[in-house]
């Protein structure tokens, strides 16, 4: 299936975090890329979205919105500024 | 044409997210871009309606005045711009992918900006073409140029764009490579990989280079 960016998960990123997240930067754990989030390559399937580096294509996090229920797990993405 | 409670404004680029929910429970969310200029009175989404889609039917077709939706947004900072950016603008857009970058050029018009912006919209015939009257006016403004490119069908003696917009369109259309310079590249997946991958290959960075794609 074709990948989406990082604007796609903008608006559950937004909640969860309480700010504008898609110029926030971080970096991946698996090659080191930084990316900003709006360049991530992003899989909208099943209940998780999934957000992978796009340069390794290592699964960096999961954002899971469920009703008003969002979660966000990032094993592999450091967050190191949220612009 | 949204009216929302406490809306704080917003930036040219930006979406919404949109949730219906059914009657049994059962929710959809997707997002839209915005379509009006921050100066704009009115909120305004414009939603192409695809056939076998579960949102955009609904809201093109059964969606009446005075029906009530939930919005989140505005959303997004990385693919707005704003009038304090300084570089001229080349905006690329495939497809309903050109709704965002008319919320851009009617705000470079309300802000009486003077950065030379282009707009290349690559759709498959006349037909398809969103906001043609507008975009017409627009192209009226001395600092705003726009090309239709069109990908399969194209009017009686067209002498403008055709097919893919790759590398060649690019450079015979001459982008200002200064560092200021910014591109905005919204559409389709693979469209929007194409025209930055082209755009990079002319040498431009990629860090001037902002898209955002849609299934």
């Amino acid at each position: 299936m074709n990948p989406l960016d990082g604007n796609a998960i903008a608006g559950p990123l937004a909640s969860f975090f309480g700010t504008e997240m898609t110029t926030a930067e971080g970096s991946c754990r698996h090659c080191g890329r930084t990316s900003r989030v709006a360049e991530l390559r992003v899989y909208a399937s099943g209940p998780g979205t999934v957000a992978r580096c796009p340069t390794c294509e290592g699964v960096l996090f999961v954002v899971t919105e469920i009703r008003e229920q969002i979660s966000v797990s990032s094993d592999g993405f450091a967050f190191v500024a949220g612009a | 044409m949204l009216d929302v409670p406490n809306w704080p404004g917003h930036l040219a680029g930006q979406h919404v997210d949109l949730r219906l929910t059914a009657e049994d429970g059962y929710q959809a969310q997707r997002s839209y871009s915005i379509a009006s200029a921050p100066e704009d009175r009115d909120l305004v989404l414009t939603v192409a309606r695809v056939d076998d889609g579960e949102v955009s039917p609904y809201l093109v077709d059964d969606l009446q005045p005075g029906d009530e939706l939930e919005v989140r947004g505005p959303i997004g900072g990385y693919f707005a711009w704003e009038d304090r950016m300084t570089g001229p603008v080349l905006l690329v857009g495939g497809g309903s992918g050109v709704v965002p970058l008319r919320s851009m050029l009617r705000h470079h018009r309300a802000s009486q900006s003077t950065l030379e912006t282009r707009l290349i919209y690559s759709v498959r015939s006349p037909e398809d073409v969103i906001y043609r009257d507008e975009l017409t006016e627009l192209a009226g403004d001395d600092t705003i140029d726009v090309r239709l490119a069109f990908t399969r069908t194209s009017p009686p003696e067209w002498d403008g764009l055709r097919g893919r917009i790759d590398a060649g369109v690019l450079d015979d259309l001459g982008w200002d490579s200064s560092p200021d310079a910014v591109a905005f590249i919204c559409g389709p997946n693979g469209f929007v990989e194409f025209v930055a991958q082209s755009l990079v290959a002319l040498g431009h960075p990629p860090r001037q280079i902002k898209t955002e794609r849609f299934g």
